[in-house]
């Protein structure tokens, strides 16, 4: 059998490359954008790296340094990063049908199947046409294993002869650039090591890829459990993380935002409840899903130390739904029972989880589906149906439940957004 | 003590939850014939060759009315496609997003308006220059701009 081959496809500063593909102006100009509700830096061109703006620092402290150095800020446009990674995803597939997208920005490609190519040429035009296609530009990192992929995709970076592509692939066979490469990569950055392992290796003087590797199997296991093991394997080049390309049946579906200013009203918590529950019932109904738990969170500003609650509450139905009003009604419920008078709430959140479709429904023992049940539930999914479609067709929000609230004074900050370009026939870019 | 205002006015409440409230459309049943429209023409099909490279753009000026690009259209781009001599692209001139005819010959690079009242553009190697798209359609609307 021949040797697995793992590309590991890593956008660029994502979202703000998103931002330049209909902002040309920006082109080699500093840029950042900032996490929901403008709290801090997400997301930094390689302009603003350099100015030297730390990641995840907070806006409202960085805010005249970045003005003075004519940084341009964005709120994050989600809409818009969403729109292009799908299409850097598309763009992807026609390449290679082996693939798991890993997060928004990132995807592996098995490339095993294409050894007749030269595996480094063919990633460079990949490269190409995501760029030419999308106006992304990528990182590729091609190794024999997951892991060594995601090392080799931060080599790009570093390493400026290396046109965006890295293979560890290439230098197998020379075991002592591969030494001295995973040498320079500290134990931190490696893919599946936590802050806490990193922290307990350390304590054995373990600081490097290259050092972790060379532990023996059991002291591994003994030391970070089999997911510590299947890391030093993967190191060592053996394939021990497959790639995961079935499970896109997820696992929970979470909307939740900051608000925009703290809300001391229950009936402003009240409707960013139901809007988020709305929200998220309505990815369930797209991914064509059934939730059979729904969880509510709610809580204060961290930075707010005399003011601090925070709860979490779960209901779990008799049997799993998509029907809106019922889960609002949970939620709602729930939400109620854990409001507080006289706190300043930052945040709440609902969750759905205990996913299911619809064709492997558990039925239940007790479960006697009078007509008269079976009519309501077909009312139910027309209902259902017909809402998502008009709120399609129309834009979100054309049919909300009432309990949505109207003025909506919760509304998260977003001062710095850009328009949706992609997502709304109202806002595409100009061009003269 | 339990106030009877713990629920909002019209929120969801045990008793009544599943009220919805409509903003401006009116819905009815999908009619019985909707299981029947599956081969409807769908203008994506014709419009969009290759969609993950394909982009929509709002026309402003009168540069390029010639070729039937108006104010106001929406163009749509497809960035996958290679400009040649005579495609209308959408390009990046210093910064700014244009479109305009490609103009190429013995090396030399120029944007061409199709407007008689607009004058050809030259590119030189001091501009920053690059080809964003190549427009493939243009929609213009016949009825009055809102």
């Amino acid at each position: 059998m021949s040797k697995a081959v793992y590309a590991l496809v890593d956008c660029n500063n994502f979202y703000c490359s998103c931002e330049r593909v209909f902002r040309p102006d920006l082109k080699g100009k500093p840029i950042v954008v900032l996490s929901n509700n403008d709290g801090c830096i997400i997301s930094r061109s390689n302009e603003a790296k350099v100015l030297g703006v730390k990641m995840a620092a907070p806006y409202f402290k960085q805010k005249s340094f970045l003005l003075r150095n004519n940084v341009t800020v964005f709120s994050s446009n989600y809409a818009l990063y969403g729109d292009l990674s799908n299409r850097v995803m598309n763009t992807l597939r026609t390449f290679c049908p082996d693939m798991e997208v890993y997060s928004i920005d990132e995807a592996f490609l098995r490339l095993d199947g294409f050894s007749t190519y030269n595996l480094t040429e063919y990633a460079r035009h990949i490269r190409q046409t995501v760029y030419q296609w999308t106006g992304i530009p990528v990182s590729i990192g091609i190794a024999p294993t997951k892991t060594l992929a995601k090392i080799a995709s931060h080599f790009c970076k570093t390493i400026s002869d290396s046109s965006g592509v890295f293979s560890i692939s290439d230098i197998w066979e020379k075991p002592e650039q591969v030494d001295r490469l995973l040498e320079t990569v500290p134990v931190t950055d490696i893919w599946g090591i936590g802050r806490k392992s990193a922290e307990k290796l350390n304590r054995y003087g373990i600081t490097t890829a290259r050092q972790l590797r060379d532990r023996e199997n059991k002291w591994l296991q003994k030391m970070l459990t089999v997911t510590g093991l299947y890391t030093g394997l993967e190191l060592r080049g053996i394939s021990s993380i497959a790639l995961d390309d079935a499970p896109a049946s997820r696992r929970s579906i979470r909307s939740s935002r900051s608000f925009g200013k703290p809300v001391t009203e229950k009936s402003h918590a009240q409707e960013a409840t139901v809007a988020y529950t709305v929200r998220a019932a309505e990815k369930l109904r797209r991914d064509g899903l059934l939730a059979t738990t729904i969880s509510v969170f709610i809580k204060t500003s961290k930075h707010r130390p005399g003011d601090l609650h925070a709860e979490y509450c779960s209901y779990t139905l008799d049997k799993p739904t998509d029907y809106t009003p019922l889960l609002v009604h949970h939620a709602s419920e729930m939400l109620r029972k854990m409001f507080r008078e006289g706190h300043q709430y930052q945040k709440v959140g609902v969750l759905l989880s205990g996913l299911e479709s619809p064709h492997n429904q558990q039925g239940s023992l007790l479960e006697v589906t009078s007509p008269q049940a079976q009519k309501q539930n077909e009312f139910e999914a027309k209902l259902m149906h017909v809402t998502d479609a008009i709120n399609k067709k129309f834009g979100r929000g054309t049919v909300q439940l009432a309990a949505e609230g109207l003025g909506q004074p919760w509304k998260m900050k977003q001062e710095n957004l850009s328009p949706k370009y992609t997502t709304d026939w109202s806002k595409l870019q100009e061009v003269e | 003590m339990r106030r009877k205002t713990d629920f909002p006015e019209n929120s969801a409440t045990p008793e009544g939850y599943g009220q919805m409230h409509t903003s401006c459309a009116h819905a009815g049943f999908p009619s019985p014939a909707d299981d029947y429209l599956d081969g409807a023409l769908d203008l994506n099909k014709l419009l969009v060759n290759n969609a993950p490279a394909t982009f929509f753009l709002r026309v402003k000026g009168d540069s390029m009315t010639g070729a039937g690009i108006h104010s106001n259209d929406i163009l749509v781009v497809d960035r996958s496609v290679s400009a040649s001599h005579n495609s209308i692209v959408v390009a990046v001139l210093n910064g700014a997003l244009t479109v305009k005819r490609l103009w190429q010959r013995n090396g030399r690079v120029a944007l061409m308006p199709d407007n008689p009242q607009y004058k050809p553009v030259e590119v030189t190697h001091n501009e920053e220059f690059e080809v964003w798209g190549v427009a493939t359609s243009v929609i213009h609307s016949l009825r009055k701009q809102k």
